[in-house]
């Protein structure tokens, strides 16, 4: 099967799998969102109190070790540590912020165009221009350094705690905390939601897929094939949209969302110059971390802890009504701290 | 025989960094150390009409583009 076609298929399952798992109970245009879901379980583990947004999803657990899984039977598990783990903390954080003040993050930036929500294509034009941004200082030799051959402890660490943490949640779920209403009280049953995330992790490793990495490889190399990805994702969810009649187009009263066009384009902005600088969008971080990447981890825990934040100091926008003060002043420090960071790792290269 | 080792690298910068050493030179051997640089590698270089081969050194890879 060629590359484009596998790609493609890819981006299929993972359409569809997103329009299923609305229809056994996640939010509307949520099937998947890497940004809301790791949002949601730092709110299950108390990092936030944000008592709409609080529930342990397994998606984001079978992602990673759906990932981990499949790298390890092809070989291609590799632990590997050492590039700016602290920077990519950073820029994962900076990622975080600018989602959640989207709302989204580029999976299900492409779900809500597949609902019809007009919104998201604001945040599309938003993503490629950072994506657009990140890819001058690519060609510029911006990078954050060479990763170095890390121990197998140190591969498997983010995995084994995602494991723990599941488990823990499956035996004792009195510790978590569960929204009781709001979007983080919308789930599909724990084994259809670990179920489709593993198969989107085994996709998505197996093809390299990525949102960011689509737009990217147009700009920098023109290069179509991880595109197909994202347009079969939009393709998928679109018909299963359709068939199920949940495609409504416009852009007001769309679900989880708002209508401040410059705060949509900005957040996403954000979230496609990080990406571009991580390497990949939150999808594909999470695939690297099961892939053995400690840098793609921290790049997660930053995501994480962005999470957090976001919701104890208000920056998170609110559904239908936007982003407040907070959150617009934040969206516009991580994007000065984003660049910041590009431009100091763009001069300090020698070639 | 010019080489570029992007050992370490993430991608897209092993790419970046062979169409650039591709201006300069007609003929280059790459070396990366994970699948996803190999293929994005192998991909460009194919597409800019190159002949392309890769063998495995360990747990490296060694990219010819001729």
């Amino acid at each position: 099967m060629s590359e484009r076609i596998r790609v493609a298929a890819a981006g299929a399952v993972i359409g569809l799998a997103a329009v299923l798992l609305v229809g056994f109970g996640n939010p509307q245009n949520m099937g998947f969102c890497i940004a809301c879901f790791i949002r949601d379980q730092a709110g299950a583990l108390r990092l936030h109190t944000a008592p709409i947004v609080q529930y342990f999803r397994p998606e984001i657990v079978g992602i990673v070790l759906g990932s981990f899984a499949i790298s390890v039977i092809h070989g291609d598990f590799r632990p590997r540590s050492g590039s700016s783990p602290v920077l990519r903390f950073l820029i994962g954080f900076a990622v975080m912020v600018g989602a959640l003040v989207f709302l989204g993050c580029p999976l299900r930036m492409v779900l809500r165009l597949a609902g019809g929500d007009l919104n998201a294509l604001v945040a599309l034009l938003g993503f490629i221009a950072g994506i657009g941004i990140g890819c001058v200082f690519l060609s510029r030799g911006f990078s954050l350094g060479r990763a170095g051959q890390a121990s197998g402890v140190e591969g498997t660490a983010f995995p084994a705690s995602m494991t723990f943490l599941f488990v823990l949640f499956l035996a004792v779920p009195a510790l978590f905390a569960f929204s009781s209403s709001g979007p983080g009280s919308m789930h599909a049953p724990v084994a259809i939601s670990l179920a489709a995330g593993l198969a989107v992790g085994i996709a998505a490793e197996r093809t390299r897929l990525c949102m960011a990495g689509g737009i990217r490889d147009i700009i920098l190399i023109r290069d179509f094939t991880l595109l197909g990805g994202f347009a079969a994702i939009f393709i998928a969810a679109l018909i299963g949209n359709l068939a199920t009649g949940r495609f409504s187009l416009g852009f007001a009263d769309q679900p989880v969302s708002h209508s401040m066009h410059l705060w949509n384009f900005l957040g996403m902005l954000a979230v496609g110059l990080g990406s571009v600088m991580l390497g990949g969008c939150p999808l594909r971080q999470l695939i690297l971390a099961g892939e053995g990447s400690s840098d793609s981890a921290c790049a997660v825990l930053g995501m994480a802890a962005g999470a957090a934040f976001a919701h104890n100091f208000s920056l998170a926008a609110s559904a239908g009504t936007g982003p407040g003060t907070n959150g617009k002043v934040a969206v516009v420090i991580a994007i000065i701290m984003l660049l910041a960071i590009a431009a100091a790792r763009t001069a300090r290269r020698e070639s | 025989m010019k080489e570029l080792d992007c050992r370490g690298l993430s991608c897209p910068e092993p790419v970046v960094m062979t169409k650039k050493a591709l201006m300069e030179s007609a003929e280059l051997d790459v070396l990366v150390d994970n699948r996803a640089s190999l293929e994005n590698v192998k991909r460009y270089a194919s597409a800019m009409k190159k002949a392309v081969d890769a063998v495995q050194e360990g747990s490296s890879w060694r990219i010819s583009i001729r």
